[in-house]
């Protein structure tokens, strides 16, 4: 089934559905009172929940043996880079109203800002790369290498959540816990290669 | 089921025309047009309605700016006792028992008495007074109160001389409020007031909005409104005021006390650590629009801090 066509195709669609869900709210008129802010949080909360899908790929497939999967990574890491996008041009665009005066000056002065830019700018060379020919042109291991930006990805997003919530922690605690076990698993297989944890 | 006639129709069933016909205009301003006609909610959508008030005088403290509708003053609320999304209250509050109430005005005071709800609706004329409310957050709303000065509360139970501050103790019930326990924060919420705050004529006891008694959301059956100071000053379902000599403790300032002072009025000067708060957003505005010192109350409220550094004291 992993490497059927089809599946592909099916998770696409799953993957576009919560864009698909915001523009169906948008159309009804059910963004809530303070639609900048609902759109900002919506797609921040998809783009860390891709994140961590993506993050997911490589101990998912090794510890379940479904090699498989690996055919499911790039899209994943790709609607991350989709949502974090409509996150980052929301705030850019709709709250900030493009005021770069403003929006430099949160970069430096508001720590969760920046943990966030952090976190989008890492993912935006991953993008790019994201392709056969790129990887060919970079050369496996150097393209393995770079993707490694996305562990950073992964922290800094958990970061900016964390520093942004007033004082309910527990999603910022959820994906921080998330993210920590995945980047854990690989620093067990990286310390002792040929060992790899065994799922029992 | 009960028929109304038509001129008991409550606020909350009807959509002003004016501001129905107001929407196209306002919708046609916006480029990009991400708001939509939030008004046209169907009724289900809206919470349950509160009881229609006597009349209400008029006051002179009233803005003249547009009003937010009620849908947006019932559907985006902070009240963490109600679970910490914004849209939470409207639903989790929905049951919550605000009768039999009572409020008990006690400390340095010469006649300590616990006030009924009753009783709190006849202290003092009930008057509509439309208010700007701005939080913490950058976001803010104009909202048409009912209720009247504290100040007229306190004076019937004559503070003493020792009576330097105030403090306000809201209600808190697992039993009635189970996403309290996900607040984060410290409960009951506890607030406080200096002396000459609590009196100013601008501090409301508040009873109502729209011309009803307050839906549970928005702090019924009682609350606070300070419309010079940070949202979270305005403490909701009031039911315990003492009169104290020492400044009280404050729950956002015990929660994090770099961030929010105990002061905390509305300063475009003073960031928060996190974000500006030289603008903020009107709800059902698309632009930012500059945040005003004293939350446009300046006037009335600058002097009761002359010669204090607000830097310091926010």
């Amino acid at each position: 089934m992993l490497r059927s066509r089809w599946t592909k195709i099916a998770l696409f669609l799953a993957c576009l559905a919560p864009f698909a869900r915001l523009l169906w709210r948008y159309h009804t008129d059910n963004l809530t009172p303070n639609p900048i802010e609902f759109i900002t949080h919506f797609t921040g909360d998809w783009a860390i929940r891709f994140v961590v899908a993506t993050l997911a790929i490589t101990p998912v497939r090794k510890l379940l043996h479904l090699p498989d999967l690996i055919r499911f990574r790039r899209m994943l890491g790709l609607f991350a880079f989709f949502y974090a996008s409509l996150h980052f041009a929301t705030w850019f665009a709709l709250d900030k109203g493009f005021d770069m005066h403003e929006i430099l000056g949160d970069f430096t002065k508001r720590r969760f800002i920046f943990a966030g830019l952090v976190a989008y700018l890492c993912m935006v060379p991953l993008a790019i790369t994201s392709t056969k020919g790129w990887i060919r042109r970079l050369g496996g291991r150097r393209w393995q290498f770079l993707h490694r930006l996305v562990y950073f990805t992964g922290v800094a997003a958990v970061i900016h959540y964390y520093w942004l919530v007033k004082s309910d922690i527990r999603l910022p605690l959820l994906y921080g816990s998330l993210v920590a076990i995945l980047l854990a698993y690989r620093g067990v297989i990286a310390l002792w290669p040929r060992r790899a944890p065994t799922v029992s | 089921m009960l028929i109304k006639k038509s001129a008991d129709i409550r606020y909350s069933e009807v959509t002003p025309k004016a501001l129905y016909l107001n929407r196209r205009k306002f919708l046609a301003g916006i480029p990009a047009a991400f708001l939509g006609a939030r008004e046209l909610l169907s009724p289900s959508a809206r919470a349950r309605a509160g009881t229609k008030l006597p009349e209400l005088a008029k006051s002179p403290f009233s803005t003249s700016e547009k009003e937010n509708t009620f849908n947006d003053v019932t559907h985006y609320n902070n009240y963490y006792e109600f679970g910490t999304e914004k849209d939470q209250p409207a639903e989790y509050a929905k049951n919550f028992k605000t009768s039999p109430w009572t409020v008990s005005v006690e400390g340095a005071v010469a006649k300590p008495r616990k006030y009924s709800l009753d009783d709190l609706m006849h202290v003092a004329p009930l008057e509509e007074r439309i208010y700007r409310h701005r939080c913490v957050e950058g976001w803010s709303i104009v909202v048409p109160w009912a209720g009247y000065s504290l100040s007229a509360l306190l004076k019937q139970v004559e503070p003493t001389p020792k009576a330097k501050f105030v403090a306000f103790q809201t209600y808190y019930d697992l039993g009635q409020m189970p996403r309290a326990k996900y607040a984060g924060i410290e409960l009951p919420y506890v607030e406080g007031l200096r002396i000459d705050e609590a009196m100013h004529p601008l501090t409301m006891l508040t009873l109502g909005m729209y011309g009803e008694t307050l839906p549970p959301q928005d702090g019924a059956p009682v609350r606070l409104t300070v419309p010079w100071k940070y949202g979270f000053k305005s403490a909701k379902s009031l039911v315990k005021i003492r009169l104290v000599d020492k400044q009280p403790p404050s729950t956002w300032n015990i929660t994090n006390a770099h961030e929010y002072g105990f002061y905390s009025n509305v300063n475009p000067a003073v960031d928060h650590p996190r974000w500006s708060q030289a603008t903020e957003r009107r709800l059902g505005e698309l632009r930012r629009r500059p945040t005003l010192p004293f939350n446009g109350y300046a006037d009335q409220v600058a002097s009761l801090y002359t010669g204090m550094d607000l830097r310091k004291f926010y």
